[in-house]
């Protein structure tokens, strides 16, 4: 069989006392969309930050395996470098550069697939030209993928609250990755947006080959997209399983009915 | 990295015991007055760390503009008790009252500048609010200039040479022990004003998040108006003593005392006001032994060494908090 | 009514100040004939200035804040609009470089020198711009590199007979080291130690070229700084004005050319992105750390070439020149004339560094002024005075249409 794209084990993470991960285990299969779901608070915004080397973990291990290659740890790696290994994430909290364009937030995902330095910038030789001119086409043709084409040249900023959000994801595209990790991608759409974003995220999944990792309180959203959905709570996790798995799982229930009642 | 790191801590420290139990053996008077003079020096500092530290902890803006509410402290003192020399006043009434419009005179002017200079800015790029401040910082320096004169001016001491303390007057003088004993108050009083009182609770409150603090109904403008207010009075106590332990002042004497002070509070750990104790205290009798055994004239040299090697090794002061930031 | 409550608020804040400058503006204490002055004039005018200071003040801050309320961050200043307006921006630079072109053949000598000054800050403003205005790393020691610049091209000069164009390249490598030398211990910390870890280092070089008398030779300085050859000619002394000034606006052109195309390329976008957002910044796939010093030791680099001319232009350096008060004016030159934004740069320096020198005519009251305007412009433009402005880039959409048609 093959190795899980992802592999993590045992990751733990501590804040002074608070463990806000606590012996977590999850693989994720290759071309998967799966699910990290649980109450506020649970520690899965703190599990995207240890894959990514945002935070580094206080335990455990962080494995991938890329298609097509070896298996390498991700531990103690700066979040850079796991970017440029192949592993892209949005944010929960938008994170948009608001000095840019819109076209140039996407371009700062090529960054680090184009090698021109300094003195190349300055010069202006044609490979640097043409890498630049690339760049620009490519990241149009992302910006049309994900349908925000119409705000090329517009600031990131005066976006509407639906558009950023995408804009995370062309932006995360951009760094071609094939681990996609989505922090709350519907928190704040409204029913048609969240449909578009539904569809968008299995359009990826087919036509980019990549991997979906997702966090998400929707929970028609997350039953409808997930092919595997892990439970995490109070930084342990609780569950996993297919979607009907969940739904019936009585742990998973009384997570989210001992303190979250507001919740979608 | 760890472990070399403390390796070299404890060699780093080994070498200074060495030279200091050296040098405490070969004249130990001389090296028990570098410690007074460090003393003094150090709670000095404290005296104006504090206004930068808080204001720091509470809306994270270096006010630069702290050193000229320092200077206008010691400035108004001496104005007042000139003019009531001349008035023929009895000596213990002019101290008091140079005392007190120092620090009344600095509160007023920390609390204006905040509203004029940083209050429109609580939104603004904090590179915006930093040259703000510098330009009120230049401002206040030449409107005193100005107004006044750009001559240095005699500060004849306020405090007199104590009658019991004769006996030791010639290892640490009146002034210096006033200077020490005040600091400690004063440290004392705000260790209470902060801990116990509601404003000081509230200044905690805000420096640990605005936006909560308002919700639970703490008016954030009141506190932050009030961190002036303090940070201001501590800083006029130490202008004016200040003044009367280097006997003369002008319109400059704010920009290297804060300067100094700024680097003790970022030496403490910025924020922390224990820190800008302890920054300041560290600060002051380092560099007094620095001047007294090697070179004077690097003195400010030595200030900024100190800080850059704390700061590498420890990135938020020495008793600064080092959080992850949430993202 | 609204305007009878803001008189009556008005006229309280002048009574305050009043009460405030009382001490310091009207009392004067001579302490050698022991007589006391009561300016009482003072009084009256602090009172009348404080009330339509306050008025206007006021005024100010409400129409801004309305303004903020219409309009969204999009506005785009009126001289980039010129600008980006074909018709307007030929005949626009043409006269702008008529204007530098004929100015020191026009204007005596003093005012080439002083346009010369300015144009220094030119270039030191575009550089410090990549530190501070384009990564967001506030460096408040920047003139420690302007320093080196400036005492490479004495002391090679000195010693080895270097002359202004071998010293030229390699002041600006010197600098490029420097900026190395120094980021890489600091750039770690975060934004306001680095900004008193800057500033100390920028204390640390002046106060050593004040006390190391061998290398530097102290306070004194060092004079007879030659001024540059023109292939080995030298001109008489108002002519080595004109030249220097030609190089200056050779230099400044220079700086334009490159910081715009580096403002423009991936490591432009990936300061701005650092700037905007450090741990974004970071997901995306950018080293933090390099970047950063790349920032800095291109503004390193910049500074240093600018010390070289201003030595070459003044003859005499010494350490009083790059006092903690040059680093300060600089970064008041981006950030008032609006950071990252290269127009906003050059129009702070020539506002910033010209009006306080025509000013002089009211020396006394200049940096009075000076702070004055500091505060005022960031509480009313706290972008500084012309906003950047980022690359737009056209696509050919139906081209684009068509080529997919025939793909598919
Ligand atoms: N940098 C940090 N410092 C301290 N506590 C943190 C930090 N980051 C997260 N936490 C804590 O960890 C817990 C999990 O948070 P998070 O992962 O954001 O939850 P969520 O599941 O809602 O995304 C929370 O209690 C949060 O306060
Ligand atoms: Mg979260």
């Amino acid at each position: 069989m093959n190795k899980p794209i992802l592999n993590v084990k045992n990751l733990t993470m501590s804040f002074g006392g608070l463990k806000a991960l606590d012996d977590v285990s999850i693989s994720i299969e290759k071309g998967q969309i799966a699910a990290l779901i649980g109450p506020n608070g649970a520690g899965k915004t703190t599990f995207f930050n240890c894959i990514t080397g945002i935070y580094e973990p206080t335990k455990g291990v962080v494995e991938i395996t890329p298609p097509g290659k070896n298996t390498q740890s991700l531990r103690g790696l700066k979040p850079n470098y796991v970017t440029e290994r192949g592993i892209a994430r949005t944010f929960q909290n938008i994170r948009l550069f608001h000095g840019m364009t819109v076209l140039e937030n996407v371009m700062i995902g090529r960054h680090c697939r184009l090698s021109s330095g300094i003195i190349k910038a300055m010069l202006q030789p044609p490979s640097q030209k043409n890498e630049e001119q690339k760049a620009v086409t490519d990241s149009y043709e992302i910006l049309e993928k994900i349908g925000l084409e119409k705000y090329v040249n517009d600031m990131a900023v005066n976006l509407p609250y639906g558009a950023q959000r995408r804009l995370e994801i062309a932006r995360a595209l951009a760094t071609d990755p094939f681990l996609l990790l989505l922090d709350e991608p519907a928190a704040g759409m409204n029913p048609q947006e969240t449909k578009e974003l539904d569809d968008l995220i299995l359009w990826l999944r087919d036509n980019e080959n990549l991997t979906i990792l997702l966090i998400e309180h929707d929970m028609k959203l997350v039953m409808s997209l997930s092919d595997w959905i892990h439970v995490v709570d109070y930084g342990k996790k609780i569950a996993e399983g297919t979607p009907e798995d969940i739904k019936a799982n009585s742990d998973v229930i009384k997570a989210y009915l001992g303190d979250e009642s507001d919740d979608a | 990295m760890r472990w070399i790191n403390i390796a070299l801590g404890v060699a780093v420290a080994g070498i200074i015991c060495f030279f200091a139990v050296r040098e405490l053996l070969i004249d130990p008077m001389y090296f028990f007055e570098l410690f007074l003079g460090g003393l003094t020096r150090g709670s000095i500092y404290a005296l104006i760390a504090l206004g930068y530290t808080m204001v720091y902890g509470i809306i994270q803006l270096i006010n630069f503009a702290h050193g000229e509410i320092y200077m206008i402290g010691a400035m108004t003192a001496l104005i007042v008790a000139s003019v009531l020399g001349m008035w023929g006043w009895n000596t213990a009434v002019i101290v008091i009252l140079a005392f007190v419009f120092a620090i009344v005179y600095s509160c007023a002017y920390g609390f204006t500048v905040e509203k004029i200079a940083y209050k429109p800015l609580r939104n603004a790029p904090r590179l915006s609010a930093l040259i703000s401040a510098i330009g009120m910082s230049l401002f206040l320096q030449n409107y005193v200039m100005l107004a006044q004169t750009p001559e240095y001016l005699p500060f004849k001491s306020l405090i007199p040479d104590f009658k019991f303390w004769e006996p030791f007057a010639h290892i640490i003088t009146s002034v210096e022990i006033t200077i020490i004993v005040t600091t400690v108050i004063v440290m004392i009083l705000l260790g209470i004003l902060i801990k116990f009182t509601r404003i000081g609770k509230a200044m905690r409150a805000t420096a640990q998040d605005k936006v909560m603090s308002a919700l639970l109904g703490i008016n954030v403008n009141n506190v932050i108006s009030a961190t002036f207010v303090v940070g201001s009075a501590t800083a006029a106590i130490g202008g004016v003593l200040i003044a009367c332990h280097v006997g003369q002042i002008n319109f400059f004497i704010g920009f290297l005392a804060g300067l100094k002070a700024f680097i003790a509070a970022v030496l403490g750990g910025i924020g922390s006001i224990p820190g800008a104790v302890l920054g300041s205290l560290v600060l002051g009798i380092s560099e007094s032994y620095f001047t007294g055994y090697f070179y004077s004239e690097y003195e400010d040299v030595f200030a900024f060494t100190i800080l850059v090697i704390i700061l590498i090794f420890r990135p938020s002061g020495i008793l600064g908090r080092h959080d992850a930031q949430k993202v | 009514m609204a305007i009878k409550n803001q008189i009556k608020q008005s006229l309280i804040i002048a009574f305050w100040f009043m009460i405030l400058t009382f001490p310091i503006m009207v009392i004067k204490v001579n302490t050698i004939r022991h007589t006391i002055d009561f300016r009482w004039a003072n009084l009256v005018g602090v009172g009348i200035v404080t009330f339509f200071a306050s008025m206007t003040w006021n005024y100010f801050l409400r129409r801004n804040e309305d303004q903020k309320k219409k309009e969204m961050d999009d506005d785009i200043p009126l001289i980039h609009r010129l600008l980006q307006n074909d018709r307007f921006r030929r005949p626009f630079l043409g006269v702008v470089a008529a204007f530098f072109l004929a100015y020191p053949f026009v204007f005596p000598m003093y005012h080439t020198s002083i346009m010369i000054s300015a144009l220094v800050y030119v270039m030191l403003g575009l550089g410090l711009n990549i530190v501070v205005g384009l990564a967001g790393l506030l460096d408040l020691g920047y003139v420690a590199f302007y320093a080196v610049g400036a005492y490479a091209y004495a002391l090679l000069n000195l010693h080895f007979g270097l002359s202004f164009w071998v010293v030229l390249p390699i002041s600006a490598l010197l600098g490029t080291f420097f900026g190395v030398m120094l980021g890489y211990p600091v750039l770690r910390l975060r934004g306001d130690y680095l900004a008193i870890v800057t500033l100390g280092f920028g204390e640390i070089i002046r106060i050593v070229l004040e006390n190391w008398d061998s290398f530097s030779n102290g306070p004194r300085g060092i004079g007879d700084i030659p001024a540059p050859t023109f292939f080995g000619h030298q001109f008489n002394q108002e002519n080595t004005m004109v030249y220097i000034y030609f190089i200056v606006i050779g230099l400044v052109l220079m700086t334009i050319f490159f910081v715009n195309r580096l403002e423009n390329s991936k490591i432009g976008r990936a300061w701005i992105a650092l700037r905007d957002d450090e741990i974004a910044c970071q997901a995306m796939g950018i080293d933090k750390f390099k970047t950063k010093l790349t920032a800095f030791a291109l503004g390193a680099t910049w500074a240093a070439m600018g010390g070289v001319v201003f030595a070459a232009k003044t003859s005499y350096i010494n350490p009083m020149s790059f006092t903690i008060w040059e680093s300060i004016t600089i970064l008041c030159v981006v950030v008032i004339g609006g950071m990252g934004s290269a127009i906003g740069v050059i129009a702070g320096a020539l506002v910033l560094i010209l009006l306080p020198e025509y000013l002089r005519a009211v020396s006394e009251y200049r940096m009075l002024v000076f702070g004055a305007l500091q505060v005022i412009v960031m509480v009313f433009k706290p972008d500084g005075l012309i906003k950047s402005v980022r690359k737009v880039y056209t696509f050919n959409v139906q081209e684009k249409a068509i080529h997919e048609q025939t793909n598919t």
